[in-house]
């Protein structure tokens, strides 16, 4: 059976402020699936990114939560062009990065930086941490002799945190912390302005997770920096974020400022997603109320039809399954896709 | 309720050639039927050692239980021998692995995996079994189980995976289950799912439940009682809600400072807790945590402190609890901390 989806003009991004440092244009990122052993023909398409649009404004922190497989990294990828976008736009100050060349991106590559996740698998182990650290200054033509060299990777060590002297050493001598650490220094070298920080504190401790965040929002306001702060720690995300976006399997849900978006979620899925945190104290705990989703999250390959939330929603009607719900804005700045936005 | 399990002065060690780590150093505790037990620390502070210490599933070498009792209904099963063993843990206790990819096989189906115990332990002949299998499967929430439990590991989605070790934990209708990182893998709402069900056959059947974790609201939400480990030692213990809201540890104030959280105010700066935990090789003389302590004294730099009665049923090791408590944690709702321009949450 095939049924009409009503498709609904897609909004264009969420942007008032001038001040606009990126803007993402009905992104899309669709991976082929392949088959067969000879002749590799594509039988489907995994909907990794579908249709994605918001902006980030200079100097702030757009956090980017959303359950694994959504597609957070693989926004966060095609941003920085380490993935050629299916269709859409990524307008970097004032430029589609999609329509450059090679040379023109590698010159781009300077203004847009990566922390990884896994402080143990990001790093080389044949390095030492100054290396790591200062590769970028050389593969870029930053530094001029030896010693402006050192001095850069000395001040680099020190500003997030570490002792010059350990430029020697090598990745497994550092702890898990501390190799987040490099990592940092690392993506800060080149003196970009934007930063890609995907999941960076997930594989830490508690303890060491508030030093990284700390020490993130320290450089930021030093160096003027713009992140793009992904995670799945909801707690995590409000505490940095400015303002907060929500995807689910592909898409944008919803997209607010951090008060905003955490006092007032109006996206069912949001809103599961926000009473299913615990809070540590479990007096306090024991009052919330919580919206308990059933089902697994459905597969990107074959994505429900309509709302693709509606199998799991606890408010979806037969409209749902009907019509693809576009991001509205529902209050001022305050952007959802969903049908019954309105119901709250 | 009666005491379930008692364990007494527990020490695991691994003997490496770096020397010896000590990476269980003296652990005593217990726990009645029917009760979830939240195990909280640091990575590498010797949670998931002291658990399969309790399952006796210590690599040997390098590891040895060098000391210590275990009593699970009375019977220490520290001391039984491994035949026997092998049936407590089909009947008695059961544990579900903090990654479900490396304990389920991925070349046999659900149903091979599932019966085999059942078949060994409770004597069932195949179709019992099988039966049985799918009847645990629905147990724990899968969906149309007479199909599903044909198929193999990678046929199943991270959250299904890990229903299927909980199902395959229940088979036997154990006493006591050790969930080790059961959710880490998995997402905020799949985790929701998982903990009701396993908070659900607490309530229904009287297991009794260790949780590891590293997550405190996890533990606030769904532990009865608390034990928080340090570099092989319990800390502090007590019920969750004395440790939540009179912690007497430095290191427990520490944890409960360093997390952002979502019903509280914004607050412009977290408070970590610097340094790193000590190298279990070479544990330092007096308090293991005095490199990272706020409220260290001239003592704990030579007197190692051991865990006192602090109030009712709530033990801590440290020199100074009895000038930490509540105000340590006050700081939470402190307003020099926290943005005026948001409040709480909901
Ligand atoms: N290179 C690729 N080829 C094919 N499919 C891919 C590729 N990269 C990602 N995908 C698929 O795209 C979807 C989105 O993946 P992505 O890594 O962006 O998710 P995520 O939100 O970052 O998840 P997580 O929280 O687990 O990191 C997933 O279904 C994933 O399997
Ligand atoms: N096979 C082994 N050989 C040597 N040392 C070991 C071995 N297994 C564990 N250890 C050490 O024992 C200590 C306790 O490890 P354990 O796995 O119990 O930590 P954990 O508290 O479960 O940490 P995590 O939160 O990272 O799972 C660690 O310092 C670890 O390095
Ligand atoms: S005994 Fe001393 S060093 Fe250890 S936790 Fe207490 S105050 Fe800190
Ligand atoms: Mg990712
Ligand atoms: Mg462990």
């Amino acid at each position: 059976m095939t049924t009409m989806q009503e498709t609904a003009p897609q909004a264009a991004a969420p942007a008032q402020d001038n001040d606009v440092l990126l803007e993402i244009n009905n992104l899309k990122m669709h991976f082929p699936v392949t088959s067969g052993m000879l002749f590799q023909r594509t039988v489907a398409y995994v909907k990794a990114v579908d249709d994605v649009s918001f902006s980030v404004r200079r100097g702030e922190t757009l956090g980017l939560v959303g359950e694994s497989g959504c597609g957070k990294t693989t926004t966060g990828r095609c941003i920085l062009q380490l993935y050629k976008p299916t269709d859409g736009q990524v307008i970097f100050e004032g430029q589609d990065l999609t329509r450059l060349g090679t040379r023109q991106m590698r010159a781009m590559r300077r203004e847009m930086q990566v922390i990884f996740q896994d402080p143990y698998s990001s790093l080389n182990p044949r390095m030492t941490a100054g290396n790591i650290i200062g590769e970028p200054l050389i593969v870029h033509g930053l530094v001029h002799g030896k010693a402006e060299y050192r001095e850069r990777v000395a001040d680099l060590l020190q500003n997030v945190g570490l002792n010059p002297y350990m430029a020697d050493r090598f990745p497994h001598e550092f702890s898990g912390g501390q190799r987040q650490r490099i990592g940092v220094a690392r993506a800060l070298s080149v003196s970009p302005k934007f930063i890609v920080a995907d999941e960076p504190v997930s594989a830490l401790d508690v303890s060491i997770q508030a030093q990284i965040i700390n020490l993130l929002e320290e450089l930021q306001e030093q160096f003027n920096l713009t992140y793009l702060f992904i995670a799945h720690d909801l707690s995590v995300v409000r505490h940095i974020s400015d303002r907060v976006g929500v995807m689910y399997l592909g898409h944008m849900v919803e997209i607010a400022e951090r008060n905003e978006i955490y006092r007032n979620p109006v996206h069912p899925y949001t809103r599961a997603l926000l009473s299913a945190v615990p809070i540590p104290d479990p007096v306090l705990d024991a009052q919330r109320e919580r919206v308990l989703l059933s089902g697994e999250v459905p597969s990107p390959l074959n994505p429900p039809s309509g709302c693709v939330f509606h199998p799991r929603c606890p408010i979806a009607d037969d409209n749902c399954a009907r019509v693809i719900p576009e991001l509205r804005e529902v209050s001022s700045n305050h952007w959802a896709s969903c049908l019954k936005a309105e119901g709250y | 309720m009666a005491t379930l399990l008692e364990v007494k002065d527990l020490q695991t060690h691994f003997f490496t050639m770096d020397g010896v780590v000590r990476a269980v150093d003296g652990v005593s505790y217990d726990l009645e039927e029917g009760e979830t037990l939240g195990l909280v620390g640091e990575s590498g502070c010797g949670k998931s050692v002291s658990a399969l210490s309790l399952m006796r599933l210590i690599p040997d070498p390098p590891g040895r239980i060098v000391n210590g009792e275990v009593y699970l209904d009375g019977e220490d099963i520290l001391k039984i021998g491994m035949e026997d063993m092998r049936n407590v843990r089909g009947a008695k206790m059961s544990m579900v692995f903090q990654e479900p990819m490396t304990s389920l096989n991925p070349v046999l189906t659900i149903e091979r995996q599932l019966t085999e115990t059942l078949q060994l332990h409770k004597g069932m002949n195949k179709a019992e079994s099988r039966r049985e299998g799918v009847n645990l499967l629905s147990r724990v929430g899968i969906p149309d189980p007479e199909q599903r439990i044909k198929q193999y590991p990678h046929q199943f989605s991270g959250g299904m995976r890990q229903r299927v070790m909980i199902a395959m934990a229940l088979s036997c209708n154990p006493r006591l289950i050790i969930a080790d990182e059961p959710t880490t893998a998995l997402d905020v709402t799949i985790q929701a799912q998982i903990l009701e069900l396993m908070k659900s056959l607490t309530t229904e059947f009287g297991v009794a439940l260790i949780v590891i974790t590293h997550n405190l609201g996890v533990v606030a939400r769904y532990a009865d009682r608390v034990n928080i480990m340090y570099a092989g030692r319990i800390i502090e213990r007590g019920s969750a809600r004395e440790i939540y809201s009179n912690p007497r540890h430095p290191y427990t104030v520490g944890l409960l400072r360093s997390v952002p959280r979502l019903d509280l105010p914004r607050r412009a700066k977290l408070d970590p807790i610097e340094g790193q935990p000590p190298d279990l090789v070479n544990l330092p003389a007096g308090c293991a945590f005095r490199a990272r302590c706020r409220w260290a004294i001239d003592k704990c730099a030579t007197d190692r402190p051991v865990l006192e009665e602090t109030g009712a049923n709530h033990w801590s090791a440290c020199w100074r609890s009895a000038d930490l408590g509540p105000t340590a944690v006050d700081f939470l709702g402190a307003s020099e901390l926290a943005e005026p321009e948001s409040p709480a949450g909901e």
